[in-house]
This record gives structure tokens, C-alpha cells and sequence, in this order.
């Protein structure tokens, strides 16, 4: 069993509430910080933990915050990214619906670290709900005196809001979250200045993922140096993997960084093996964005290790062989997945949440999807897989944001590690029929896939 | 689809109240950033849609210009530019919904409703929409109503959902 640092009380019943959330620990974290820490104290702890960002990228979180410019008299916010859209990656909705104050509790501390007296919590429009549960707990801390004006009598005062958006990926790009909280389109603005300088209204801001500003409480609690201590190497701490697709137990698991993969996938703590004992054809480590890997690379590396659940161990291999740990959308595929198929929904994706503001990825998005789908109907050419390879190869690097690159990587990825299957599409595509899942769906034995 | 040009455009005091409270949260001069929530509000208020009138009540609120009203509202997937049925039927049918079967769900309501995706029924009661991952991996495949998630899906239990809103008249509010 491995460590729990955020979901240890996950199944406890009410603890969405403030009553229930404190009586196992909560808010321990910001009376630590705010009685017995200096705001430096505490961003030193986030930066000797080894926290990275759990939203994708995976930055130094401690690095992060000390860019942070401190201007006399100008406000500095903390922002939180709960825009949570990659596909794949549900688990920001499940920390934040199940364990609401444990988000609140973490920007209060991250508020004080950062010398900021306004946070606000971007999430996706489609959880409402999710917001109306935090709204919710924020009124409780409000009540309870964990937010508002001398929060515990330390003086420092600090207000948090929830602001929803409208249905838009790109706004979980950081400079497309500040642009659409001010109230406009989100598009990425072109960085320097990074936010850390000048981000919402202008201003020093910081913008970290749910998981990330969850963790600063476990860090503040603990300390950085006993979080470091968990996990392996350069990927310390737990992480929270949305695990989906064709296995037993789909569902949220906070893991121990360093998991192996494939006991991740098939031991009964986790994934619990494929449905119905089929093979494992491929997997989507990280959410849509990273390359997909066939089964033999993504259980082991090219040099024969077994791979980790851990940034450098997927990366193992660069895009030749390797991934990415990305957000921890974990996108399991059994034999009978078309490859292509799959490729058609995430590049039809990228294709309907391109800003438009940089050719490369607005234009190249719709070509990739039409000659996707011109490939899946069966009218597709092998010129048209070169094809699809050129595209992909000119998105890439030349974009404002990295979702030009989030576009080309599973394009890539896809040709790189199954092109046969592109050529049997261009083949044979006019006599496959995708009727697999109404079996599945009706509880047939499934016919194989040829 | 009836729609009437005749209804007046205004937010009941109550709503209003919510409004202010909204505009009221953000730094002097910052009152643009309301405007994603006040647009939600007005789409729950005003049908379902944002007509050109509602986006100009909502300029008028806010105190900028209707064209930076109109520039958000068509930029964001949520809100409609079109009028839509009483209850919008989201389908997600993004990877993980699709390898678990999204497409079937997504036939199956078509053939129900006789309706397409994008389309209206007849009686203006169901708009089917299919869209983009809406973070329900785990318990795919699913369809949001409003605000409600409705998950693990079978054909049956779309069957069962759909005869019961026909019945209720269902509708979907995210607000």
C-alpha cells in the first residue's frame, strides 16, 4: 500500500465538510504556516520538497514561486488552474468534489508564502457543480475565520473567489486562464513577460494546478525534506493518476512516484488488469497530449528496464521510445482498439480547442483531422500518412502555447509506433467495421478485431 | 423553434442582486472579469441561448462594449449562439468515451429523438450535442444535462433517462 498524502481521508464520510475535514488534520497546514513560519519559510519547504507541477509540465513549483517579482504597493494573486480539460485527466474534479477544503486550505498557505491577499479558483465551466461544492467550503472558511480579514489572528488577511469559465482546453495554458479571468477570449499571450511578472490585471501572479497547491499542506505539515524523501530521484512525493479506458478499475489512485507501470495496470490496487483478460495494445500516459506508447514500450524501456511511474522513467528514451507523465491522464487500450480511430478523437479535439491565433495549429489541426478521417473512411492514400507526419513536423515548436505541440505529439507518436495500422487503414478501410462497442455495450462477447 | 421576440430582457431583482454581488468581487476597473459568469447567468435566464439583445443587456451591465460581449460568447463552447432545445443533451465523445463506447450512446439518442447530432426535435424539447472531453474518463462513457453529470452509461440507462425527461419535460440549467 503505498503512501497517501492527499487522498488518505478521501473516503471519510463528510469530510467535504470544514467539521469532519479538521478533525482529521485539516488546516493544520496554514496554522503551522501562519503562526510558526515566514512566508520565505514556507516557499523554501515547497522548493527543498521537490514539488512539481502537477498540471502537466511538471516545473519546479519552489522555482516557480521565487520568480515571483515583489513590487512595493502593486497586489500579487494566486491563481489555480481547475480548468482541468486534457482528456484522460479527471482528477482535480475528484480532489476537489470530494475533499474541497483540502484546494482551499492549500491557497490560503500558497496566498501567504506569495504575499498575495486574493486567490482566485479557475475552474471549467462544465463542473459547475464542482464550483458550487467549493463556493460552499469557502463559505465555511469564511465563517470558521480560516479566510477573510486576520485569518487566525495572524494578521494577514486574504479572500479567495471561484470564478467559472465557458468551455475552453486552452484556458488551462496559464496566460489564456489570466486573459479569460479578465474577462475576455483565451488566447495565450505571447510570454515574456511571464505571469510571475505580469500576469492577471498586470500584475505578479502565480498559477498552479489543483494537485500542485493541494500538496503545499502535506509539504507544510511534514515538512519539504520528509516529502522529498517519498518517491524516486527527482519525482518526489505522490501523484494522482486518472486511470481510464479498457480496465477493471477505472478511477483515481494517488501513487507513490516510482510505481512500476505495469504493476500500476494489472496489480488489483490500481488498474486491476485489462477488461475481460484481453492484451494490452497501448497506452496514453499522461492525458492526450503525450505520445501514445504500444504495450512492450510502455511496460518496459528500450534498454529493457521496467519502466516507472515517475517523470524521468516515462520520458525514458525521449519520444523515440518514451513519454511524457504529463497531467496523469492514464488512457489504457486493449487489442482491440484502432489505433487510428482514437487518433481521428484527439486530433479532432485539438482541432476544436485551437484558439486560432497562430497558423501552424489552427490550420494544421483541421488538415490533420480531415485527412484523418478521409484515411479512417477508407479513401486514404500512404502519401497521406507521409503527409499527415509533415503537418505534424511544422506544428510543432511554432506556436505561442504548447497546444501546437500537445496537437503534433500524438500525430507523431501514433505514425511512429503503428504506422502499419495507418496502412492497413488505407488498405482495407472501406471493410472495417467499427461495431465492437455495441457489443460492449450490450453485454455480447465481442467479435475480434480484424 | 418558437421564439419570442417579444419578451423583455431583463435580469428579476433577485437576480440582479446575484449580478452586483459577481461584479462586485474583482479590483476597481477589473469589472470585465464578470462577465463569463454574468453570461452564464443570462444564458439560464434568457432560454437557454445568448440572443444579440441579451448580449447587449449584458454589455450595458457590465459597462463595456457589446462587440467585447460578442467576442467572448462565440469564442466559448458553452454558451449558445443558437437557440437550443429545453433540455441540451451533452455527449462527450472525446478518447476515453469513445473507447468506451461513446459512439453507440451517441446513435442511440439520434435514433430515439429522431433527431442529429446538432439538431432540435420537432416539439423544441431536446437539442443533442455531442462534445469534447468533459473530465469523466474514469466513468465513461458519459452525457452532461446542465449541470448534471450522468455517467457509466448503457443503453438502457440512456433509454430510461430519456423517457423520463420526455415525461418531466427536462430541462437543462447549469445556473
Amino acid at each position: 500500500m503505498g503512501k497517501k498524502l492527499l487522498l488518505e481521508h478521501i473516503d471519510v464520510p463528510g469530510i467535504n465538510t470544514l467539521s469532519v475535514y479538521r478533525s482529521k488534520g485539516g488546516y493544520t497546514a496554514l496554522d503551522k504556516a501562519l503562526k510558526t513560519m515566514t512566508p520565505d519559510a514556507v516557499v523554501e519547504e515547497v522548493k527543498t520538497s521537490g514539488l512539481r507541477g502537477r498540471g502537466g509540465a511538471g516545473f519546479p513549483t519552489g522555482m516557480k514561486w521565487s520568480f515571483l517579482a515583489k513590487p512595493e504597493g502593486v497586489p500579487r494573486y494566486v491563481v489555480c488552474n481547475a480548468d482541468e480539460s486534457e482528456p484522460g485527466t479527471f482528477k482535480d474534479r475528484y480532489l476537489m468534489e470530494k475533499i474541497p477544503h483540502l484546494l482551499i486550505e492549500g491557497m490560503i498557505v500558497s496566498g501567504f508564502a506569495l504575499g498575495a491577499k486574493s486567490s482566485y479558483i479557475y475552474i471549467r465551466g462544465e463542473y459547475f457543480y464542482v464550483a458550487r461544492i467549493l463556493e460552499q467550503a469557502i463559505a465555511e472558511a469564511y465563517e470558521a475565520g480560516l479566510l477573510g480579514k486576520n485569518i487566525l489572528n495572524s494578521g494577514f488577511d486574504h479572500d479567495c473567489y471561484v470564478q467559472v469559465g465557458a468551455g475552453a482546453y486552452i484556458c488551462g495554458e496559464e496566460t489564456a486562464l489570466l486573459e479569460s479571468l479578465e474577462g475576455k477570449r483565451g488566447n495565450p499571450r505571447i510570454k515574456p513577460p511571464f505571469p510571475a511578472v505580469a500576469g492577471l490585471y498586470g500584475c505578479p501572479t502565480v498559477v498552479n494546478n489543483v494537485e500542485t497547491i493541494a500538496a503545499v499542506v502535506p509539504i507544510v505539515n511534514m515538512g519539504g525534506a520528509a516529502y522529498a524523501g517519498i518517491g524516486v530521484g527527482k519525482s518526489t512525493g505522490t501523484k494522482l493518476i486518472s486511470a481510464s479506458g479498457h480496465i477493471n478499475k477505472p478511477g483515481v489512485y494517488e501513487i507513490e512516484l516510482g510505481v512500476p507501470v505495469e504493476e500500476f495496470i494489472y496489480s488489483d490496487e490500481y488498474c486491476g488488469g485489462i477488461k475481460g483478460d484481453r492484451k494490452l495494445k497501448a497506452v496514453v500516459a499522461g492525458g492526450s497530449s503525450v505520445p501514445i506508447l504500444p504495450a512492450d514500450l510502455i511496460l518496459k524501456t528500450a534498454n529493457g528496464e521496467p519502466r516507472l511511474m515517475s517523470y524521468e522513467s516515462l520520458a525514458d528514451g525521449g519520444f523515440a521510445s518514451g513519454t511524457m507523465l504529463g497531467s496523469g491522464g492514464f488512457i489504457v487500450m486493449d487489442e482491440s482498439t484502432s489505433i487510428v480511430k482514437n487518433l481521428y478523437t484527439f486530433t479532432r479535439f485539438y482541432h476544436h480547442e485551437s484558439c486560432g491565433q497562430c497558423s501552424p495549429c489552427r490550420e494544421g489541426t483541421g488538415w490533420m483531422e480531415k485527412i484523418l478521417h478521409k484515411i479512417l473512411h477508407g479513401h486514404g492514400s500512404i502519401s497521406d500518412v507521409d503527409l499527415l507526419w509533415d503537418i505534424q513536423s511544422k506544428i510543432e515548436g511554432k506556436t505561442i502555447c504548447p497546444l501546437g505541440d500537445a496537437a503534433a505529439w500524438p500525430v507523431a507518436s501514433a505514425i511512429r509506433h503503428f504506422r502499419g495500422e495507418f496502412e492497413e487503414f488505407v488498405r482495407n478501410g472501406h471493410s472495417i467495421k467499427d461495431v465492437r462497442h455495441y457489443y460492449r455495450l450490450n453485454g455480447l462477447p465481442e467479435p475480434a478485431y480484424s | 423553434m418558437q421564439i419570442d421576440q417579444k419578451r423583455e430582457i431583463r435580469f428579476s431583482d433577485e437576480t440582479m442582486a446575484t449580478v452586483q454581488k459577481i461584479i462586485k468581487r474583482y479590483p476597481e476597473g477589473r469589472q470585465k472579469s464578470a462577465l463569463i459568469p454574468v453570461l452564464h447567468i443570462a444564458q439560464a435566464e434568457f432560454d437557454g441561448w445568448l440572443s444579440p439583445a441579451v448580449m447587449d443587456y449584458v454589455a450595458s451591465i457590465i459597462g463595456i462594449q457589446s462587440i467585447e460581449v460578442y467576442e467572448v460568447a462565440s469564442f466559448y463552447s458553452m454558451f449558445n449562439m443558437k437557440p437550443v432545445g429545453k433540455c441540451l443533451i451533452e455527449v462527450c465523445r472525446t478518447s476515453s468515451c469513445w473507447l468506451m463506447g461513446a459512439e453507440d450512446v451517441v446513435k442511440h439518442i439520434e435514433n430515439k429523438l429522431k433527431i442529429k447530432d446538432g439538431e432540435t426535435s420537432a416539439d423544441g424539447q431536446f437539442t443533442l450535442k455531442t462534445v469534447e472531453c468533459l473530465g469523466s474518463c474514469g466513468t465513461a462513457p458519459m452525457m452532461q444535462v446542465g449541470a448534471d453529470y450522468y455517467e457509466n452509461l448503457t443503453l438502457e440507462k440512456v433509454d430510461s433517462l430519456l423517457d423520463q425527461w420526455k415525461v418531466e419535460g427536462k430541462r437543462s440549467r447549469y445556473c
